[in-house]
């Protein structure tokens, strides 16, 4: 039981964390409140998945080009939706909670309410200290690692990441010293689009495909993004993980229990909370201070 | 010549009278989750069975023959029970619909018998199989007299049914694997409609020399089971017996053929009696089984001529919902004894009738229950064998196929 529980929380944690980068870039560095997040990842799965099944295209096409779609389509939402309204928090959560609503009902309308599959990318499985371990979830934890050092990088060794985290930090001063904060803010969500993207086409064919797949996924996200610490990248992995962790151990010690895994992650959030309302890692602000 | 103008006068206002008796449709609304696959199904099955009412002239309302119209609508009850509600007050008050056929969540379907019993209306189930619907009736057979349950059989008689077929692969896996006592792991998601069937499994299985290793209930929308199935791996099942109605009923069946388990799932699986079930587990979904209504072999003599002609006209096999259509006959069998569409007249002579239809040979208990007898209302068992959906259960039936075990 203890190899079980050991690679099903590494294995499910990797797919958490590759999504949680992603959330935490724009949630966490960048403080938009970007509900559509899950939203534009549950468009990329339908993408790949159009290109793919539908349209026969090679896997080696189809994955770029329903990211590169994906990202196009959040620019332009990014501004006619999100720009004009910024500097108003409320008005964003409410924006973006319709961009995803308009985006779930479209998708419903076109593809149906049935549950559809994707094929892997590499079939098989290996056994990973005794346990088996589907490929495809072995090129999760291959991508997280690319794309959470491909963050890291982005953030603290170039200019653009420096600017972002100086507009996260204080938007009036960073526009005083001449960045131009609305085009960091549309690249900033732009790369965390692409993040979403990403995790929608390399995990899609892990999970089913259905136009309520982005609900579940947020409420989770929000949860390892606060646990870790809003403004950390590292929080939002060790958050993931221990995410993973726990719904792991609650499937293997109460098997009856294994709905409420999702119950017992939330309330590990609440508990670190309030011992530690910034969470494990957080940057706290000043004005939030 | 005043007599002559009499006579035509009369004459036109008598035809008029009959024009207009015969052009009062009998409006039957057909409630379901329209967006999705339960909902389609209850809507194919209704014009399936309004087509060929109405190209036979009608249904015979005592002198006169009157068509059908099915009204759509669209209870959205996956979503949300006050949809369902509000669809079916819409349907009774603005529709004026004469009858009420189909429902598939059990939650939504409870809070729609008492619209439907509020305002006296038939209301013929043809999708949810929880025990209350007609408990309800022996509580208060006046008030709940005008509901009527035409598929699936409640959720203990599935559980006979489960056993029956649980029974003969059991038996398999003694001859074909050499062992004496079969472990079983029960994967069931957390529903109301599981809690009783769970019980009634735990219960039984050993006393069918079987053992249970086990009981995991992940959430009827998991998207993952991957911990839940490497602990029954662990606990060396040869079967995972599924009680699943949801989207976790394709990512079991996925899970399980990528990681190639020695297990084979069997039981209850919503989702994989569906044709896109294949499609949805990305191919890997071998060998999943499930107990279905409908299949090309003969379980009542229509059984084969209507699946062959809603393939024809849709496109895809039915689903159990489809089952609107022997509502429809039900309905129309009832009305042509009575002569009138009466609804109190129409209670007494459904509860004595035995109605061959294509999904089974239904008669009805006191409670308003469909009686349960293998090969008559027990349903089939099919299971995916590379690529389609094979049915191996109940061997009386002509059309059977083998059982097939992952190697």
């Amino acid at each position: 039981m203890f190899q079980d529980i050991l690679v099903s929380g590494l294995v499910n944690g990797g797919v958490y964390a590759l999504l949680a980068i992603g959330f935490s870039l724009i949630f966490g560095v960048a403080r938009i409140v970007n509900i559509a997040h899950t939203a534009f990842y549950m468009l990329a799965s339908y993408a790949l998945y159009g290109l793919l099944v539908i349209g026969g295209m090679p896997l080696v096409l189809a994955i770029p080009l329903a990211v590169v779609a994906v990202v196009a389509l959040s620019l332009v939402c990014y501004k006619l939706v999100i720009e004009p309204v910024r500097q108003h928090e409320s008005a964003v959560l409410i924006a973006t909670i319709a961009l995803a609503l308009i985006f779930q009902e479209s998708l419903l309308v076109s593809f149906g309410g049935s549950f559809l599959g994707i094929p892997a990318a590499v079939d098989g499985f290996v056994s990973v200290l005794g346990v088996r371990v589907s490929n495809q979830r072995l090129i999760i934890l291959v991508v997280v690692a690319a794309t959470l050092a491909a963050t890291w990088f982005l953030l603290y060794r170039t200019k653009l990441g420096l600017a972002i985290r100086a507009s996260a930090n204080d938007q009036e001063i960073a526009n005083l010293m001449g960045m131009n904060v609305n085009r960091v803010a549309m690249l900033t969500v732009g790369i965390s689009v692409a993040l979403a993207a990403i995790a929608g086409v390399v995990v899609a064919p892990v999970f089913v495909v259905d136009p309520l797949m982005w609900l579940s996924p947020l409420v989770t996200m929000l949860a390892i993004v606060v646990l870790g610490g809003l403004g950390s990248l590292k929080g939002s992995l060790i958050g993931a993980f221990i995410i993973g962790y726990v719904e792991a151990i609650t499937v293997f010690a109460v098997p009856s229990g294994a709905f409420l895994k999702g119950a017992v992650a939330l309330s590990i959030m609440v508990i670190v909370l309030l011992i530690r309302p910034e969470g494990l890692f957080g940057v706290v602000f000043e004005e939030e201070r | 010549m005043k007599l002559n103008r009499w006579a035509t006068t009369l004459g036109a206002l008598a035809l008029l009278a009959a024009g207009s008796a015969a052009a009062q449709n009998i409006k039957i609304g057909i409630l379901g989750p329209m967006a999705f696959v339960q909902g389609e199904n209850h809507w194919a099955g209704a014009e399936m069975a309004r087509d060929e009412i109405n190209k036979a002239g009608g249904i015979q309302v005592g002198a006169s023959k009157r068509q059908i119209e099915i009204v759509k609508v669209d209870t959205n009850e996956l979503q949300s029970v006050p949809d369902a509600t509000n669809a079916i007050e819409r349907a009774i008050s603005r529709d004026k619909v004469d009858f009420l056929i189909g429902g598939f969540r059990s939650e939504a379907v409870l809070a729609m018998q008492e619209v439907a019993m509020d305002n006296k209306k038939l209301f013929l189930g043809a999708g949810a199989a929880d025990a209350k619907l007609c408990d309800n009736v022996t509580k208060d057979y006046e008030r709940y007299k005008y509901w009527f349950r035409v598929t699936p059989t409640k959720s203990a008689d599935l559980a006979r049914s489960l056993f029956a077929v649980l029974g003969s692969i059991g038996a398999q896996i003694r001859t074909d694997l050499k062992k004496e006592v079969p472990k079983v792991a029960i994967l069931s998601e957390k529903a109301a409609w599981t809690e009783a069937l769970v019980k009634a499994v735990q219960d039984t299985l050993p006393k069918m020399k079987m053992e249970v290793v086990g009981t995991w209930a992940p959430s009827p929308l998991a998207t993952d089971v991957t911990a839940e199935l490497s602990a029954i791996k662990r606990a060396n099942a040869d079967i995972v017996f599924t009680i699943v109605s949801g989207p976790m009923g394709i990512v079991l069946g996925r899970q399980m053929g990528e990681l190639q388990l020695s297990a084979v799932a069997f039981g209850i699986n919503v989702e994989a009696q569906k044709d896109g079930f294949w499609q949805a587990t990305a191919g890997k979904g071998n060998y999943v089984s499930t107990l279905d209504t409908f299949s090309e072999v003969e379980v009542t003599p229509k059984t084969v001529p209507f699946v062959k002609a809603f393939k024809e006209r849709f496109k895809k096999a039915p689903t159990y919902n489809a089952a609107t259509y022997d509502a429809i006959s039900i309905l129309r069998v009832a009305i042509e004894q009575a002569g009138s569409i009466d609804a109190d007249k129409l209670v007494p002579l459904i509860e004595k009738m035995e109605h061959v239809g294509s999904a089974a040979v239904a008669t009805w208990d006191k409670s308003h229950d469909l009686i349960w007898a293998v090969g008559k209302t027990s349903g089939i068992a099919v299971q995916w064998q590379d690529g389609k959906k094979v049915a191996f259960w109940p061997p009386q039936v002509k059309g059977m196929q083998p059982f097939k075990m992952p190697n």
